[in-house]
């Protein structure tokens, strides 16, 4: 059941994206009982992903900064 | 020595790097104004002509960052003045709103915040967006590319590594890099 930090955050990261079976995430809660840098490090990634969909965030594709690139690049 | 430094800029134009650093931070900025993804983009491709144009008057007393999105602004509002003289000139009262006596009703002051539904939340989130925009913005190219393509495209892992040619364990160092870089980046303000 013991797991180290470093796959601790890696559970974390992987359920930030709802990848992480149940088996693991359970490894993760128990860690982070006795871990006090990861339950800080897994609160703030938590957050971070609640952020991330508060702000609605919008991107433009490669392909069209490519496309986007090759007009300016036309005009220097 | 103080002449000196008064002589060199603190900031320069590096417009070869614009696409990169700037578009989705802009694009971002622009569809929160005119809810077209069209109309955003080509405000953003815009805003790249008009700066590289008048690169010259660039002063480096702003960031690069911020004199961009002060030319896509300009932009945002000529395109509302755009649409506005094509609905018919006679009817000029869109200036106003209903209640005349209050200040700022100007369309130029409007435009900011044109579909604000309950002010404060829109526009926080809107702040909250350019923000992370910027943070990811500081990113190495690959990182921000593996976190936008998994956090705001929402791809899978597999297709991400298909695309990419990476293995899995790759796409998670750099998910772990990018999100830890993120939570320093938006510290202060938003955590």
């Amino acid at each position: 059941m013991k797991i180290s930090c470093e796959e601790a955050s890696h559970i974390c990261n992987k359920s930030q994206y709802k990848e992480a079976g149940i088996w693991e995430i359970l490894k993760l809660k128990l860690h982070i009982l006795t871990c006090k840098a990861c339950a800080s490090f897994t609160k703030k990634n938590t957050v971070l992903t609640s952020l991330c969909d508060r702000a609605g965030l919008s991107m433009l594709s490669e392909r069209e900064k490519e496309a986007m690139k090759k007009k300016l690049e036309k005009r220097f | 020595m103080t002449t000196l430094e008064k002589n060199i800029p603190v900031h320069e134009l590096h417009p070869e790097n614009w696409v990169d650093q700037y578009a989705d931070y802009l694009f971002n900025y622009a569809i929160a104004r005119v809810s077209d993804v069209e109309i955003a983009k080509d405000l953003v491709q815009e805003t790249f002509f008009a700066g590289l144009k008048s690169s010259k008057n660039y002063k480096g007393d702003a960031a690069e960052r911020t004199w961009l999105i002060a030319i896509l602004k300009r932009k945002v509002i000529d395109h509302y003045r755009k649409i506005n003289s094509k609905k018919g000139k006679a009817e000029v009262r869109i200036n106003y709103s209903e209640s005349s006596d209050i200040e700022g009703d100007w369309l130029e002051e409007r435009v900011a915040d044109p579909f604000s539904k309950s002010g404060d939340n829109v526009i926080e989130n809107e702040e909250l967006g350019m923000a992370i925009q910027e943070c990811i913005s500081k990113l190495p190219k690959k990182q921000s590319l593996v976190f936008n393509m998994k956090t705001i495209q929402g791809m899978s892992t597999e297709d991400i590594c298909n695309e990419l040619g990476i293995n899995p364990s790759n796409l998670w160092v750099m998910v772990h890099r990018a999100r830890a870089a993120l939570m320093g980046c938006l510290n202060q303000n938003w955590f």
